[in-house]
């Protein structure tokens, strides 16, 4: 589903080299986890696959269902399939995340050639996508992201996540700022959309979420570079020894 | 396509409708009144069937005007007016204008197509009732053409017309109030607009009573040349409600046309008006070219203990945008609000904002402006709030939100504040800000696309004040929004 191959990437502003070279196939049904020390161009290489314009790719390319991702607009990227769930939502002040929900699907479903779904239809839909999340009616007419706590910004992420119905999720550290409950509820979400047309890259510093999302592939990226591919196995050596042996390597 | 089909289809039956009721009846000499001097405004009278006092306080205003010399103190730019050159009267004619829809800008009629507007006078021309029903008053260059739902009103001891018809029908009245909010050499256009008003919306609601339905009134100027100076006065009796909104658009020309209305509100004890304002004026091409002076006074009274009064406006059109609905509160406990949304696109140049005057005893006031800049475009917030020396508790509170889009526009705030009792307590915020290639970016990977993006974050900017207006209206000023800012990004 998706191939990456020989990805180099650097800052547009002022020309620093991020990603230096990487490999990556991603095949429908599959998870993959990227795990690597910070800094080392994990979230670059999620908004690079998202299509955010900081970044200039030098070389290689992004294949995505037989399409060069790289020719495409951020947003026909997102109706071909991709959503990136952000290591940092943005905050969106005065529209209710209802009401920007509502505006995302719809805008996918018309870029889709498909009719908007209808105000019942689509509030059926969100409530029982929420009930799973135990995202509250009163958070989703509050505006969305803002003053949402960390938890409540990567619930609201996966509820977008599970709305839209992407082919392949990328997932950046939504792990972090969730408290033990909310990492349960939040996995189950994510499990939930496995399926064996969708496709998962799944960014993380613990093992943790991946005891609860249960990787196929693990990646260690560093410096731009992936270092080391293995099991499910491999976090947890990471999780023992740390980084050290990987960063020698590269 | 079977929308624009629509469209010409109901055009055409307004111009069968303009026949069917007879508003013209002296077909040849519709357009006239050229150049400002006595005569213009005897001719106007007379057009009018006036009363002497009219026409003598109409003479008046215009000798007043002849000593008066243009203010300049605005951020707005435009060559000088040549007020002889100008048509001061107008009623619609069928048999001119584009003759069919063929003739007539596609883009233009794309815009009134997503705007529903040709439905809407269509609706309203034929007669039938809308279904939400709201009054309306629609008044095609100088002439009020229709008003609706005059019976039901009526029983209701409401009086909805036009102001012409209530200078014949109502003179004690008019001659009380009118020029008693905005005297007749208040500033130059309303000393103009005085002299040569040629009609708008007149309402009279009496004690006790709650207006039924909403008010309207729908201005259009057809006309080349045409100056439209409409005058609206609505008096709120004791304990009284009303609720009111004016709709405005105007064809596209390459010439730019005045319009310099006034509005007088006058609400006594207890009673409270709501003023809602969709204003789209032609704003010019996207060179700049034409598009609409919009040159207005707008000013209410709280002239009654308890009494309230709030503008809203959505300022989407005109090529300039120069008014300051403001409320003089001087009933004891009595409250002024302003809500607005100005937009500005292209060339457009806004200079608006409000003046609250506090004068009597524990008045309040509330100000919220959100502005938004795009293109090459100048968005100017001037407002003024005042406490008199007698007004003890007066409290105001100011926000002024501005928005930025692009590199080439600029947003402008100019608080003016003055205070002669010290137990006033004014409050301003104010903040710029931009959209950000952040949430921008965030839009996008959901799906939406660019125009998709800005239209949902100014939405999400404007929010505090299309929550203020009339349901059926605040749809229709969203889409009029994401409307005027469509190309100005990417
Ligand atoms: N737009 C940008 N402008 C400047 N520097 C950037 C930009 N984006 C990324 N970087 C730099 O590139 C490097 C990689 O950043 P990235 O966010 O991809 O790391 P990461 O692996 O996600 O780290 P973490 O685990 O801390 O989230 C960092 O040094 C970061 O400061
Ligand atoms: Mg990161």
């Amino acid at each position: 589903m998706l191939e990456i191959k020989n990805l180099h990437a650097r800052i547009a502003e002022d020309g620093t080299e991020i990603l230096r070279g990487i490999d990556l196939k991603v095949n429908a049904g599959e998870i993959h986890a990227i795990m690597g020390p910070n800094g080392s161009g994990k979230s670059t290489l999620s908004y690079i696959l998202a299509g955010k314009e900081d970044y200039e790719v030098t070389e290689g390319e992004i294949i995505f269902h037989g399409e060069n991702l790289l020719d495409m607009e951020a947003d026909e990227r997102a109706v071909a399939g991709v959503f990136l769930a952000f290591q940092y939502p943005i905050e969106i002040p005065g529209v209710a995340t209802m009401e920007f929900l509502k505006t995302a699907l719809n805008a996918q479903r018309k870029a889709k050639g498909k009719a908007e779904l209808s105000i019942p239809d689509f509030m059926k839909l969100v409530k029982e996508k929420a009930g799973d999340l135990n995202v509250t009616m009163d958070m989703l007419k509050r505006p969305l992201n803002v003053g949402f706590s960390g938890g409540e910004k990567k619930r609201a992420e996966i509820l977008q996540m599970s709305l839209l119905e992407p082919s392949l999720c990328v997932l950046d550290e939504t792990d972090s700022g969730l408290d033990i409950d909310a990492l349960r509820i939040v996995s189950e979400g994510v499990n939930k959309l496995r399926s064996p047309e969708r496709a998962m890259v799944v960014i993380t510093h613990y093992q943790r979420l991946l005891d609860h999302i249960i990787p196929d592939v693990v990646h260690v990226l560093s410096k731009g570079k992936i270092v080391k591919t293995g099991g499910k196995e491999l976090a947890l050596e990471l999780e023992k020894n740390g980084y050290a042996d990987f960063i020698e390597a590269a | 396509m079977p929308a624009v089909q629509e469209t010409i289809d109901q055009v055409k039956a307004i111009d069968v409708d303009q026949y069917k009721y007879g508003f013209v009846s002296d077909i040849d000499s519709e357009k006239g009144a050229k150049g400002l001097s006595e005569e213009t405004v005897r001719f106007i009278s007379a057009k009018k069937q006036e009363p002497e006092w009219m026409t003598e306080w109409r003479l008046d205003a215009l000798r007043r005007f002849q000593t008066m010399e243009e203010p300049n103190w605005a951020r707005v730019d435009y060559p000088k007016i040549d007020f002889d050159a100008l048509y001061y009267w107008a009623s619609p004619k069928s048999v001119e204008g584009p003759k069919s829809l063929d003739e007539v800008d596609p883009e233009l009629l794309a815009t009134y197509e997503k705007l529903g507007i040709p439905l809407r006078e269509q609706e309203i021309l034929a007669g039938v009732e809308p279904k939400n029903r709201v009054a309306v008053d629609a008044v095609f260059d100088s002439v009020s053409v229709v008003t609706t739902f005059k019976e039901e009103l009526k029983k209701a001891g409401v009086i909805f017309c036009s102001i012409s018809e209530a200078i014949r029908e109502h003179p004690e009245l008019v001659k009380k109030y009118l020029g008693s909010v905005v005297p007749v050499t208040d500033n130059y256009y309303a000393t103009l607009n005085s002299a040569v008003f040629s009609d708008g919306s007149f309402v009279y609601i009496p004690e006790g009573v709650r207006c039924p339905m909403e008010l309207s009134t729908y201005f259009r100027i057809n006309e080349m040349n045409t100056g439209q100076f409409e005058r609206t006065l609505i008096i709120a009796e004791k304990g009284s409600y009303v609720s009111y909104l004016e709709g405005c658009t105007a064809p596209q020309r390459d010439e730019n046309q005045l319009h310099a209305a006034v509005v007088e509100l006058v609400a006594l004890d207890d009673a409270e008006i709501k003023y809602s304002t969709v204003q789209n004026w032609f704003p010019g091409d996207s060179e700049g070219k034409g598009g609409i002076y919009n040159f207005v006074t707008k000013r209410g009274d709280c002239r009654g203990k308890n009494s309230k009064i709030s503008w809203t406006q959505v300022e989407t059109g005109s090529a300039i945008t120069w008014k300051y609905p403001s409320c003089i509160l001087r009933g004891d406990n009595s409250v002024g609000e302003f809500y607005s949304i100005a937009v500005s696109n292209g060339y457009q140049q806004i200079d608006s904002g409000t003046k609250m005057i506090h004068l009597g005893k524990n008045t309040s006031s509330r100000i919220i402006s959100k502005g938004i800049s795009a293109g090459k475009s100048s968005n100017t917030y001037r407002g003024l709030v005042s406490a008199h020396r007698k007004a003890s508790n007066a409290r105001n509170f100011t926000q002024c939100d501005s928005l930025l889009i692009g590199q080439d526009c600029g947003a402008h705030t100019v608080p003016y504040i003055e205070s002669k009792n010290a137990s006033a307590v004014f409050e301003h915020e104010a903040t710029t800000s931009k959209i950000s290639d952040d949430q921008m970016f965030y839009c996008l990977q959901r799906g939406l696309d660019e125009e998709g993006a800005v239209a949902l974050i100014v939405n999400g900017f404007v929010k505090d004040v299309i929550q203020q207006l009339p349901m059926e209206f605040a749809v229709e000023a969203q889409k009029l929004i994401s409307i005027s800012l469509e190309g100005s990004v990417g």
